[in-house]
Protein backbone atom coordinates (compact mmCIF):
# COMPACT_ATOMS: atom_id res chain seq x y z
CA UNK A 1 0.00 0.00 0.00
CA UNK A 2 2.63 2.68 0.72
CA UNK A 3 4.37 1.82 -2.99
CA UNK A 4 0.93 3.64 -4.14
CA UNK A 5 1.62 6.27 -6.25
CA UNK A 6 -0.38 9.81 -5.70
CA UNK A 7 -3.55 9.29 -7.98
CA UNK A 8 -4.32 12.08 -10.08
CA UNK A 9 -8.05 12.30 -11.38
CA UNK A 10 -9.71 14.83 -14.12
CA UNK A 11 -12.70 16.75 -12.90
CA UNK A 12 -14.62 19.35 -15.06
CA UNK A 13 -16.45 22.48 -12.96
CA UNK A 14 -18.97 24.87 -14.81
CA UNK A 15 -21.21 26.93 -13.75
CA UNK A 16 -24.22 29.72 -14.78
CA UNK A 17 -24.34 32.79 -12.95
CA UNK A 18 -27.29 35.09 -13.22
CA UNK A 19 -25.16 38.83 -12.63
CA UNK A 20 -26.79 41.97 -12.19
CA UNK A 21 -24.87 45.11 -13.09
CA UNK A 22 -27.36 46.83 -9.89
CA UNK A 23 -26.43 50.69 -9.80
CA UNK A 24 -23.86 50.27 -12.42
CA UNK A 25 -25.79 49.36 -15.27
CA UNK A 26 -26.62 52.55 -16.98
CA UNK A 27 -23.15 52.81 -17.33
CA UNK A 28 -23.75 49.33 -19.71
CA UNK A 29 -26.67 50.41 -21.35
CA UNK A 30 -24.68 53.73 -21.94
CA UNK A 31 -22.25 51.59 -23.97
CA UNK A 32 -24.41 50.25 -26.42
CA UNK A 33 -25.63 54.67 -27.33
CA UNK A 34 -22.13 55.31 -28.06
CA UNK A 35 -21.88 57.24 -24.19
CA UNK A 36 -18.93 56.65 -22.27
CA UNK A 37 -20.47 57.84 -18.30
CA UNK A 38 -17.99 58.74 -15.18
CA UNK A 39 -19.42 59.96 -12.04
CA UNK A 40 -19.03 63.05 -10.27
CA UNK A 41 -19.51 63.73 -6.72
CA UNK A 42 -22.68 66.60 -5.88
CA UNK A 43 -20.98 67.14 -3.07
CA UNK A 44 -17.04 67.75 -3.65
CA UNK A 45 -16.98 67.57 -7.48
CA UNK A 46 -14.42 65.04 -7.76
CA UNK A 47 -15.01 62.87 -10.92
CA UNK A 48 -14.52 59.63 -11.85
CA UNK A 49 -13.77 58.19 -15.44
CA UNK A 50 -15.74 54.89 -13.93
CA UNK A 51 -18.83 54.28 -12.43
CA UNK A 52 -19.12 54.63 -8.70
CA UNK A 53 -22.54 55.12 -6.66
CA UNK A 54 -20.80 57.37 -3.88
CA UNK A 55 -17.85 58.96 -3.60
CA UNK A 56 -14.04 57.70 -2.62
CA UNK A 57 -12.82 61.19 -1.31
CA UNK A 58 -16.17 62.41 0.73
CA UNK A 59 -18.56 59.80 0.62
CA UNK A 60 -21.45 61.53 -1.25
CA UNK A 61 -23.47 60.28 -3.62
CA UNK A 62 -22.47 60.65 -7.30
CA UNK A 63 -24.29 61.76 -10.40
CA UNK A 64 -23.87 60.07 -13.60
CA UNK A 65 -21.08 62.47 -16.04
CA UNK A 66 -20.85 61.82 -19.53
CA UNK A 67 -17.51 61.46 -20.39
CA UNK A 68 -15.39 63.16 -23.66
CA UNK A 69 -15.28 60.47 -26.06
CA UNK A 70 -11.77 61.22 -26.96
CA UNK A 71 -8.69 61.15 -24.32
CA UNK A 72 -4.94 60.27 -24.22
CA UNK A 73 -2.90 57.05 -23.32
CA UNK A 74 -1.88 57.91 -19.49
CA UNK A 75 -0.24 54.26 -19.75
CA UNK A 76 -0.16 50.78 -21.47
CA UNK A 77 0.94 47.20 -21.69
CA UNK A 78 1.03 44.73 -24.41
CA UNK A 79 -0.11 41.56 -23.21
CA UNK A 80 1.71 38.66 -25.13
CA UNK A 81 0.14 35.82 -22.43
CA UNK A 82 -3.28 35.93 -20.66
CA UNK A 83 -5.21 34.21 -18.30
CA UNK A 84 -6.74 30.84 -20.67
CA UNK A 85 -9.92 33.08 -21.34
CA UNK A 86 -7.77 35.81 -22.91
CA UNK A 87 -4.87 33.52 -24.81
CA UNK A 88 -6.15 33.52 -28.09
CA UNK A 89 -6.64 37.33 -28.38
CA UNK A 90 -3.05 37.74 -27.89
CA UNK A 91 -1.04 40.00 -28.13
CA UNK A 92 -3.51 42.69 -26.94
CA UNK A 93 -2.75 46.64 -25.81
CA UNK A 94 -4.78 47.55 -22.33
CA UNK A 95 -3.87 51.14 -21.69
CA UNK A 96 -5.57 53.20 -18.96
CA UNK A 97 -6.98 56.18 -20.91
CA UNK A 98 -6.91 59.80 -19.26
CA UNK A 99 -9.83 62.80 -19.95
CA UNK A 100 -9.89 66.17 -19.77
CA UNK A 101 -12.07 67.37 -16.40
CA UNK A 102 -12.05 63.65 -15.20
CA UNK A 103 -9.98 63.40 -12.20
CA UNK A 104 -9.11 59.60 -12.53
CA UNK A 105 -8.52 57.06 -15.55
CA UNK A 106 -10.62 54.17 -17.07
CA UNK A 107 -9.05 50.42 -18.25
CA UNK A 108 -9.37 49.67 -21.81
CA UNK A 109 -8.12 48.00 -25.05
CA UNK A 110 -6.17 49.86 -27.67
CA UNK A 111 -7.16 48.99 -31.32
CA UNK A 112 -5.67 49.96 -34.55
CA UNK A 113 -1.71 50.77 -33.76
CA UNK A 114 1.21 48.41 -33.47
CA UNK A 115 2.05 47.59 -30.19
CA UNK A 116 5.66 49.52 -30.61
CA UNK A 117 3.73 52.90 -31.77
CA UNK A 118 1.96 53.15 -28.67
CA UNK A 119 3.28 56.15 -26.22
CA UNK A 120 1.99 57.91 -23.31
CA UNK A 121 0.29 60.81 -23.95
CA UNK A 122 -1.13 59.30 -27.46
CA UNK A 123 -4.28 61.39 -28.10
CA UNK A 124 -7.03 58.06 -28.92
CA UNK A 125 -10.64 58.00 -29.28
CA UNK A 126 -13.37 55.45 -28.18
CA UNK A 127 -15.15 52.99 -30.20
CA UNK A 128 -18.25 50.98 -29.73
CA UNK A 129 -19.94 47.75 -29.96
CA UNK A 130 -22.47 47.66 -33.36
CA UNK A 131 -24.00 45.09 -31.22
CA UNK A 132 -23.88 45.47 -27.45
CA UNK A 133 -22.90 42.66 -25.33
CA UNK A 134 -23.27 44.58 -22.17
CA UNK A 135 -19.71 43.79 -21.36
CA UNK A 136 -17.05 46.52 -20.72
CA UNK A 137 -15.70 45.50 -23.44
CA UNK A 138 -18.67 47.35 -26.03
CA UNK A 139 -15.70 50.09 -25.81
CA UNK A 140 -12.48 50.03 -27.11
CA UNK A 141 -10.15 52.68 -27.77
CA UNK A 142 -7.94 53.76 -31.31
CA UNK A 143 -5.55 56.18 -32.38
CA UNK A 144 -7.69 59.52 -32.69
CA UNK A 145 -5.53 60.13 -35.82
CA UNK A 146 -6.58 56.59 -37.16
CA UNK A 147 -9.39 56.68 -40.11
CA UNK A 148 -12.65 56.39 -38.66
CA UNK A 149 -15.04 53.23 -39.91
CA UNK A 150 -11.53 51.22 -40.17
CA UNK B 1 -1.88 45.71 23.91
CA UNK B 2 0.68 42.76 24.81
CA UNK B 3 4.05 42.29 23.50
CA UNK B 4 4.00 39.58 21.10
CA UNK B 5 7.02 36.97 20.10
CA UNK B 6 7.72 34.59 17.34
CA UNK B 7 8.94 31.44 18.72
CA UNK B 8 9.11 29.03 16.36
CA UNK B 9 8.48 28.56 12.12
CA UNK B 10 8.66 25.75 9.65
CA UNK B 11 8.47 25.70 6.05
CA UNK B 12 7.53 23.38 3.02
CA UNK B 13 9.96 23.47 -0.01
CA UNK B 14 7.69 25.34 -2.53
CA UNK B 15 7.59 23.03 -5.82
CA UNK B 16 5.72 23.17 -8.70
CA UNK B 17 3.64 20.29 -7.32
CA UNK B 18 3.00 18.04 -4.60
CA UNK B 19 1.11 15.32 -6.05
CA UNK B 20 1.96 12.94 -2.61
CA UNK B 21 0.71 15.60 -0.33
CA UNK B 22 -2.45 17.25 -0.31
CA UNK B 23 -2.74 20.87 1.50
CA UNK B 24 -3.26 19.05 4.53
CA UNK B 25 -0.12 17.27 5.16
CA UNK B 26 1.81 20.15 3.51
CA UNK B 27 1.06 22.35 6.16
CA UNK B 28 1.18 19.62 9.14
CA UNK B 29 4.81 19.20 7.51
CA UNK B 30 5.47 22.89 8.16
CA UNK B 31 3.70 22.60 11.54
CA UNK B 32 5.70 19.40 12.91
CA UNK B 33 8.96 21.09 11.63
CA UNK B 34 8.04 24.43 13.66
CA UNK B 35 7.62 21.98 16.86
CA UNK B 36 10.12 19.79 16.75
CA UNK B 37 12.80 23.43 16.24
CA UNK B 38 10.92 24.22 19.98
CA UNK B 39 11.29 21.03 22.28
CA UNK B 40 10.46 22.83 25.27
CA UNK B 41 7.10 23.45 23.61
CA UNK B 42 4.22 20.84 23.58
CA UNK B 43 0.82 21.05 21.62
CA UNK B 44 -1.40 22.10 24.61
CA UNK B 45 0.04 25.42 25.15
CA UNK B 46 -1.51 26.18 21.78
CA UNK B 47 -4.91 28.63 22.66
CA UNK B 48 -5.64 28.16 18.64
CA UNK B 49 -5.24 29.12 15.31
CA UNK B 50 -5.32 31.73 12.10
CA UNK B 51 -5.48 29.52 8.61
CA UNK B 52 -4.49 31.19 5.84
CA UNK B 53 -4.71 30.36 1.56
CA UNK B 54 -5.77 32.80 -1.01
CA UNK B 55 -8.37 30.71 -3.53
CA UNK B 56 -11.21 28.61 -3.45
CA UNK B 57 -10.69 28.14 -6.75
CA UNK B 58 -7.42 27.10 -6.05
CA UNK B 59 -8.28 24.74 -3.57
CA UNK B 60 -12.02 23.28 -5.25
CA UNK B 61 -12.54 22.74 -1.22
CA UNK B 62 -14.33 25.46 0.39
CA UNK B 63 -13.41 25.86 4.62
CA UNK B 64 -9.98 24.07 3.59
CA UNK B 65 -8.71 25.34 6.79
CA UNK B 66 -10.94 23.76 8.89
CA UNK B 67 -9.61 20.89 7.49
CA UNK B 68 -6.39 21.30 8.41
CA UNK B 69 -7.30 22.78 12.01
CA UNK B 70 -8.59 19.00 12.35
CA UNK B 71 -5.62 17.28 10.47
CA UNK B 72 -3.23 18.86 12.55
CA UNK B 73 -4.99 17.29 15.18
CA UNK B 74 -6.17 21.31 17.03
CA UNK B 75 -10.04 21.12 17.11
CA UNK B 76 -11.82 22.30 19.28
CA UNK B 77 -9.78 25.09 20.01
CA UNK B 78 -10.32 28.91 18.25
CA UNK B 79 -9.77 29.30 14.41
CA UNK B 80 -10.64 30.46 11.55
CA UNK B 81 -9.38 31.80 8.06
CA UNK B 82 -8.14 34.95 6.98
CA UNK B 83 -8.40 36.07 2.93
CA UNK B 84 -6.78 38.72 1.06
CA UNK B 85 -5.72 38.08 -2.08
CA UNK B 86 -1.68 38.27 -2.37
CA UNK B 87 -1.25 39.50 1.03
CA UNK B 88 -3.54 36.39 3.01
CA UNK B 89 -0.21 35.17 4.30
CA UNK B 90 0.88 39.11 5.74
CA UNK B 91 -2.81 39.27 6.69
CA UNK B 92 -2.72 35.53 8.57
CA UNK B 93 0.12 36.81 10.63
CA UNK B 94 -0.87 39.74 11.41
CA UNK B 95 -4.40 38.13 12.85
CA UNK B 96 -1.97 35.91 14.85
CA UNK B 97 -0.77 39.18 16.49
CA UNK B 98 -3.69 40.51 16.98
CA UNK B 99 -5.15 37.48 19.07
CA UNK B 100 -2.06 37.35 21.59
CA UNK B 101 -1.27 41.32 21.38
CA UNK B 102 -5.01 41.53 22.68
CA UNK B 103 -4.31 38.67 25.29
CA UNK B 104 -7.27 36.74 23.73
CA UNK B 105 -4.53 33.90 23.45
CA UNK B 106 -1.24 32.97 24.90
CA UNK B 107 -0.52 31.31 21.82
CA UNK B 108 -1.68 31.63 17.96
CA UNK B 109 -0.71 29.22 15.37
CA UNK B 110 -0.29 30.89 11.87
CA UNK B 111 -0.46 28.50 8.67
CA UNK B 112 -1.11 28.83 5.58
CA UNK B 113 -1.05 26.79 1.93
CA UNK B 114 -1.91 27.07 -1.44
CA UNK B 115 -2.28 24.36 -4.11
CA UNK B 116 -1.92 26.07 -7.48
CA UNK B 117 -0.32 23.15 -9.42
CA UNK B 118 -4.15 21.93 -9.91
CA UNK B 119 -5.43 24.11 -12.62
CA UNK B 120 -2.70 25.13 -15.90
CA UNK B 121 -0.64 28.12 -15.96
CA UNK B 122 -2.99 30.66 -17.75
CA UNK B 123 -6.09 28.91 -15.93
CA UNK B 124 -4.24 29.72 -12.61
CA UNK B 125 -3.34 33.23 -14.71
CA UNK B 126 -7.54 33.81 -14.72
CA UNK B 127 -8.14 32.91 -11.34
CA UNK B 128 -5.55 35.40 -9.25
CA UNK B 129 -7.25 38.06 -12.64
CA UNK B 130 -10.63 37.44 -11.02
CA UNK B 131 -9.19 39.27 -7.87
CA UNK B 132 -9.42 42.03 -10.31
CA UNK B 133 -13.15 44.06 -10.75
CA UNK B 134 -14.76 41.60 -12.41
CA UNK B 135 -17.01 44.14 -14.10
CA UNK B 136 -14.95 46.49 -15.20
CA UNK B 137 -11.18 45.09 -15.35
CA UNK B 138 -11.15 41.03 -15.89
CA UNK B 139 -13.27 41.60 -18.61
CA UNK B 140 -10.89 43.61 -20.87
CA UNK B 141 -8.15 40.90 -20.90
CA UNK B 142 -7.61 40.64 -16.74
CA UNK B 143 -4.42 39.71 -16.38
CA UNK B 144 -2.14 40.72 -13.40
CA UNK B 145 1.29 40.72 -14.87
CA UNK B 146 -0.91 43.25 -17.59
CA UNK B 147 -1.29 45.29 -14.69
CA UNK B 148 1.68 45.52 -13.01
CA UNK B 149 3.31 45.98 -16.76
CA UNK B 150 0.90 49.49 -16.92
CA UNK B 151 2.25 50.67 -13.47
CA UNK B 152 5.96 49.94 -14.42
CA UNK B 153 5.29 51.63 -17.41
CA UNK B 154 4.08 54.83 -15.69
CA UNK B 155 7.25 54.48 -13.03
CA UNK B 156 9.57 54.09 -15.93
CA UNK B 157 8.00 57.66 -17.59
CA UNK B 158 7.65 59.68 -14.21
CA UNK B 159 10.83 58.53 -12.90
CA UNK B 160 13.67 57.05 -15.68
CA UNK B 161 13.42 53.84 -14.12
CA UNK B 162 15.18 51.11 -16.84
CA UNK B 163 14.23 47.19 -17.92
CA UNK B 164 18.27 46.85 -17.15
CA UNK B 165 17.36 48.03 -13.19
CA UNK B 166 14.24 45.72 -13.22
CA UNK B 167 16.40 43.23 -14.51
CA UNK B 168 18.96 43.09 -11.51
CA UNK B 169 16.47 42.35 -8.67
CA UNK B 170 15.56 39.24 -10.85
CA UNK B 171 19.49 38.31 -11.19
CA UNK B 172 19.54 39.30 -7.59
CA UNK B 173 16.73 37.53 -5.92
CA UNK B 174 17.41 34.26 -7.95
CA UNK B 175 21.20 34.18 -7.42
CA UNK B 176 20.45 34.77 -3.49
CA UNK B 177 17.87 31.38 -3.93
CA UNK B 178 20.90 29.53 -4.72
CA UNK B 179 21.70 28.79 -1.27
CA UNK B 180 18.32 28.58 0.06
CA UNK B 181 16.87 24.68 -0.62
CA UNK B 182 13.38 25.83 -0.18
CA UNK B 183 13.29 27.76 -3.26
CA UNK B 184 11.64 26.55 -6.19
CA UNK B 185 13.65 28.50 -8.98
CA UNK B 186 17.15 29.23 -7.99
CA UNK B 187 19.53 30.36 -10.63
CA UNK B 188 22.40 32.07 -11.60
CA UNK B 189 21.05 35.15 -14.83
CA UNK B 190 22.70 37.76 -16.49
CA UNK B 191 20.61 40.68 -17.39
CA UNK B 192 20.96 40.11 -20.45
CA UNK B 193 18.93 36.74 -20.33
CA UNK B 194 15.95 38.48 -18.25
CA UNK B 195 15.46 40.54 -20.98
CA UNK B 196 16.01 38.08 -23.70
CA UNK B 197 13.38 35.67 -22.05
CA UNK B 198 9.78 35.37 -23.25
CA UNK B 199 8.05 38.80 -23.08
CA UNK B 200 4.56 38.29 -20.67
CA UNK B 201 3.76 41.52 -20.89
CA UNK B 202 5.28 44.95 -21.89
CA UNK B 203 8.34 45.35 -20.42
CA UNK B 204 7.57 42.06 -18.27
CA UNK B 205 9.32 39.45 -19.48
CA UNK B 206 9.13 35.48 -17.32
CA UNK B 207 11.89 36.29 -15.31
CA UNK B 208 10.27 39.12 -14.16
CA UNK B 209 7.66 37.72 -12.51
CA UNK B 210 7.39 35.27 -9.87
CA UNK B 211 5.79 31.61 -10.38
CA UNK B 212 3.14 30.05 -9.48
CA UNK B 213 3.94 27.64 -6.22
CA UNK B 214 2.31 24.16 -3.81
CA UNK B 215 3.79 24.82 -0.42
CA UNK B 216 2.86 25.75 3.09
CA UNK B 217 4.30 27.31 6.17
CA UNK B 218 3.54 28.00 9.59
CA UNK B 219 4.36 30.43 11.91
CA UNK B 220 3.92 29.80 16.14
CA UNK B 221 3.77 33.28 17.91
CA UNK B 222 3.29 33.18 21.72
CA UNK B 223 3.12 35.77 24.75
CA UNK B 224 6.03 37.00 26.28
CA UNK B 225 5.96 35.24 29.00
CA UNK B 226 5.27 31.57 27.35
CA UNK B 227 8.07 32.89 24.93
CA UNK B 228 10.46 33.12 28.05
CA UNK B 229 9.50 29.52 29.34
CA UNK B 230 9.96 27.57 25.88
CA UNK B 231 12.01 29.62 23.46
CA UNK B 232 15.47 30.50 23.43
CA UNK B 233 16.03 32.74 20.82
CA UNK B 234 12.54 34.55 20.68
CA UNK B 235 11.72 37.06 18.24
CA UNK B 236 9.69 40.36 19.06
CA UNK B 237 6.90 41.39 16.65
CA UNK B 238 7.74 45.27 17.88
CA UNK B 239 5.47 46.86 14.60
CA UNK B 240 2.51 46.27 12.83
CA UNK B 241 0.87 48.22 10.25
CA UNK B 242 -1.62 47.47 6.83
CA UNK B 243 -2.71 49.62 4.28
CA UNK B 244 -5.44 49.40 0.89
CA UNK B 245 -6.36 51.11 -1.87
CA UNK B 246 -8.94 50.76 -4.40
CA UNK B 247 -9.96 47.58 -6.61
CA UNK B 248 -9.72 49.59 -9.72
CA UNK B 249 -6.42 51.42 -10.18
CA UNK B 250 -8.18 53.09 -12.53
CA UNK B 251 -9.70 54.96 -9.65
CA UNK B 252 -6.36 55.88 -8.03
CA UNK B 253 -6.27 59.21 -6.98
CA UNK B 254 -3.45 61.94 -8.24
CA UNK B 255 -2.66 63.59 -5.10
CA UNK B 256 0.14 64.17 -2.33
CA UNK B 257 2.51 61.96 -0.98
CA UNK B 258 2.05 60.37 2.43
CA UNK B 259 5.41 61.19 4.20
CA UNK B 260 7.45 59.17 6.55
CA UNK B 261 9.07 60.83 9.67
CA UNK B 262 12.66 60.84 7.36
CA UNK B 263 10.71 62.78 4.63
CA UNK B 264 9.51 66.53 3.87
CA UNK B 265 6.77 67.91 1.74
CA UNK B 266 9.77 69.42 -0.44
CA UNK B 267 10.68 65.91 -1.38
CA UNK B 268 7.80 65.59 -3.61
CA UNK B 269 6.90 68.89 -4.92
CA UNK B 270 5.62 68.17 -8.54
CA UNK B 271 4.84 64.21 -7.42
CA UNK B 272 1.04 63.39 -7.89
CA UNK B 273 0.25 60.72 -6.12
CA UNK B 274 0.00 57.57 -5.76
CA UNK B 275 -1.28 57.32 -9.22
CA UNK B 276 -0.70 53.95 -10.84
CA UNK B 277 3.28 54.20 -10.27
CA UNK B 278 2.90 54.04 -6.89
CA UNK B 279 1.48 51.77 -3.52
CA UNK B 280 -0.21 54.40 -1.52
CA UNK B 281 -1.10 51.09 0.86
CA UNK B 282 2.12 50.08 1.17
CA UNK B 283 3.07 53.51 2.58
CA UNK B 284 0.22 53.48 5.37
CA UNK B 285 1.48 50.24 5.55
CA UNK B 286 4.91 51.19 6.40
CA UNK B 287 3.89 54.34 8.33
CA UNK B 288 1.81 52.55 10.87
CA UNK B 289 4.41 49.75 11.63
CA UNK B 290 7.30 52.61 11.87
CA UNK B 291 5.08 54.39 14.23
CA UNK B 292 4.26 51.37 16.50
CA UNK B 293 8.41 50.11 16.22
CA UNK B 294 9.39 54.12 16.94
CA UNK B 295 11.42 53.65 14.03
CA UNK B 296 12.53 56.84 12.19
CA UNK B 297 14.92 55.76 9.26
CA UNK B 298 14.00 52.80 7.97
CA UNK B 299 17.30 52.50 5.85
CA UNK B 300 19.42 52.99 9.09
CA UNK B 301 17.48 50.85 11.16
CA UNK B 302 16.61 47.96 9.50
CA UNK B 303 18.94 44.67 8.84
CA UNK B 304 17.25 43.15 6.01
CA UNK B 305 13.65 42.69 4.19
CA UNK B 306 11.85 40.35 2.98
CA UNK B 307 9.47 41.80 0.48
CA UNK B 308 6.80 40.86 -1.78
CA UNK B 309 8.73 40.73 -5.34
CA UNK B 310 5.77 39.03 -7.26
CA UNK B 311 7.30 41.00 -10.06
CA UNK B 312 10.81 42.57 -10.20
CA UNK B 313 8.92 45.86 -11.17
CA UNK B 314 7.09 45.98 -7.54
CA UNK B 315 10.71 45.50 -5.76
CA UNK B 316 11.32 48.40 -7.01
CA UNK B 317 8.27 50.03 -6.31
CA UNK B 318 8.24 48.92 -2.76
CA UNK B 319 11.69 49.91 -1.58
CA UNK B 320 10.27 53.55 -2.43
CA UNK B 321 6.58 52.82 -0.16
CA UNK B 322 8.91 51.48 2.54
CA UNK B 323 10.77 54.30 2.33
CA UNK B 324 14.20 53.02 1.68
CA UNK B 325 14.90 55.54 -0.66
CA UNK B 326 12.89 58.28 -2.31
CA UNK B 327 9.96 57.74 -4.67
CA UNK B 328 11.50 58.15 -7.99
CA UNK B 329 14.83 56.30 -6.51
CA UNK B 330 13.97 52.87 -6.59
CA UNK B 331 16.24 51.69 -9.52
CA UNK B 332 19.22 53.88 -8.60
CA UNK B 333 18.88 51.84 -4.58
CA UNK B 334 19.32 48.57 -7.10
CA UNK B 335 22.17 49.91 -9.23
CA UNK B 336 23.69 50.92 -5.49
CA UNK B 337 23.90 46.88 -4.87
CA UNK B 338 22.60 48.00 -1.77
CA UNK B 339 19.54 45.69 -1.70
CA UNK B 340 22.24 42.83 -2.72
CA UNK B 341 23.40 40.25 -0.06
CA UNK B 342 27.28 40.66 1.02
CA UNK B 343 29.79 37.92 0.09
CA UNK B 344 27.76 36.19 -3.15
CA UNK B 345 29.02 37.18 -6.64
CA UNK B 346 26.39 38.26 -8.86
CA UNK B 347 28.30 38.98 -11.90
CA UNK B 348 27.55 43.13 -11.39
CA UNK B 349 29.62 45.96 -10.22
CA UNK B 350 27.71 46.79 -6.94
CA UNK B 351 29.62 49.84 -5.06
CA UNK B 352 27.09 49.39 -2.10
CA UNK B 353 26.75 46.01 -2.14
CA UNK B 354 24.66 44.33 0.95
CA UNK B 355 23.87 48.10 2.66
CA UNK B 356 20.24 46.89 3.06
CA UNK B 357 19.74 43.04 1.85
CA UNK B 358 16.22 43.15 0.46
CA UNK B 359 14.60 39.38 -0.26
CA UNK B 360 17.96 37.52 1.04
CA UNK B 361 15.20 34.48 0.78
CA UNK B 362 15.14 34.74 -3.02
CA UNK B 363 11.36 36.45 -2.47
CA UNK B 364 8.67 35.49 -4.42
CA UNK B 365 10.81 35.78 -7.98
CA UNK B 366 12.89 32.28 -6.64
CA UNK B 367 10.96 30.74 -4.00
CA UNK B 368 7.59 30.78 -5.60
CA UNK B 369 4.85 32.23 -4.32
CA UNK B 370 2.13 29.51 -3.11
CA UNK B 371 -0.32 32.30 -2.17
CA UNK B 372 -1.58 31.92 1.17
CA UNK B 373 1.83 30.54 2.24
CA UNK B 374 3.96 33.37 0.47
CA UNK B 375 3.21 36.20 3.95
CA UNK B 376 4.31 33.67 6.30
CA UNK B 377 7.29 32.21 4.12
CA UNK B 378 8.77 35.70 4.82
CA UNK B 379 8.54 35.62 8.95
CA UNK B 380 9.49 32.24 9.14
CA UNK B 381 12.97 33.65 6.92
CA UNK B 382 12.83 36.62 9.11
CA UNK B 383 12.75 34.72 12.37
CA UNK B 384 15.57 32.65 11.28
CA UNK B 385 17.50 36.02 10.42
CA UNK B 386 17.11 37.31 13.36
CA UNK B 387 17.92 33.88 15.37
CA UNK B 388 20.87 33.53 13.67
CA UNK B 389 19.92 30.14 12.94
CA UNK B 390 19.87 30.30 8.80
CA UNK B 391 22.54 27.48 8.88
CA UNK B 392 20.97 25.40 11.04
CA UNK B 393 17.51 25.74 9.01
CA UNK B 394 19.24 26.18 5.05
CA UNK B 395 21.88 23.70 5.87
CA UNK B 396 24.63 26.92 4.84
CA UNK B 397 24.99 30.64 6.50
CA UNK B 398 25.50 32.16 2.78
CA UNK B 399 22.56 33.82 3.55
CA UNK B 400 22.79 34.84 7.21
CA UNK B 401 22.68 38.52 7.64
CA UNK B 402 25.20 39.71 10.13
CA UNK B 403 24.45 40.78 13.77
CA UNK B 404 20.69 40.97 12.04
CA UNK B 405 18.71 43.60 15.01
CA UNK B 406 15.53 44.21 13.09
CA UNK B 407 14.03 42.57 9.90
CA UNK B 408 11.01 43.92 8.03
CA UNK B 409 8.51 41.88 6.30
CA UNK B 410 5.67 42.92 3.80
CA UNK B 411 2.99 41.41 1.93
CA UNK B 412 1.14 42.65 -1.17
CA UNK B 413 -2.21 42.16 -2.47
CA UNK B 414 -3.95 43.30 -5.78
CA UNK B 415 -2.61 45.84 -7.58
CA UNK B 416 -1.71 47.28 -3.80
CA UNK B 417 -5.11 46.63 -2.41
CA UNK B 418 -4.32 44.93 0.78
CA UNK B 419 -0.93 45.44 2.03
CA UNK B 420 0.80 44.49 5.20
CA UNK B 421 4.34 45.00 6.96
CA UNK B 422 5.43 43.79 10.14
CA UNK B 423 8.64 44.44 11.77
CA UNK B 424 10.17 41.54 13.87
CA UNK B 425 13.39 42.67 16.52
CA UNK B 426 16.14 40.28 17.83
CA UNK B 427 15.12 39.71 21.46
Amino acid sequence: MEETEPLIIHDHYEIDYHHSYAEDSPFFVGLGKEKLLGSRCTACGYTFATPRAYCMQCGAATQWHELPLTGRVHTFTTCHYGGEAFLKETPFTLILVEFDGADTLFLSRLKNLPPDQVRIGLPVRARFAKTPTFKVTDVWFEPLDHPRGQ
Amino acid sequence: MKPVYMISGGITKFAKAHPDKDFRLMVKEAYDYALRDLPRFSKDMISGAVGSYFSDHFTRQLKAASMVQDFLGLCPKPSKRVEGGGATGGLCFQSAWEAVASGRMECCVAFGFETMSRVNTWKGNEFIALASDTNFDFPVGGFYSGYYAMMVQRHMYEFGTTVEQMAMVSVKNHANALYNPYAQKAKRLTVKEVRESPMVATPLTMEDICTMSDGAAVCILASEDLAGKVCDRPVRISGVGSGSDAMRMADRPHGNVILLPHERESDYRNLKYPGVHSFRGGRMAAKLAYEMAHLQNPNDELSFVELHDAYTSSEIQTYEDLGLCKYGQGGRFVESGRPFMPGVDYGLELPEQGGLPVNPSGGLLACGHPVGATGLMQAVFAFWQLQRTMEKHLGNGTLQVKNPKRGLIHSHAGTGTYITVSILEAA
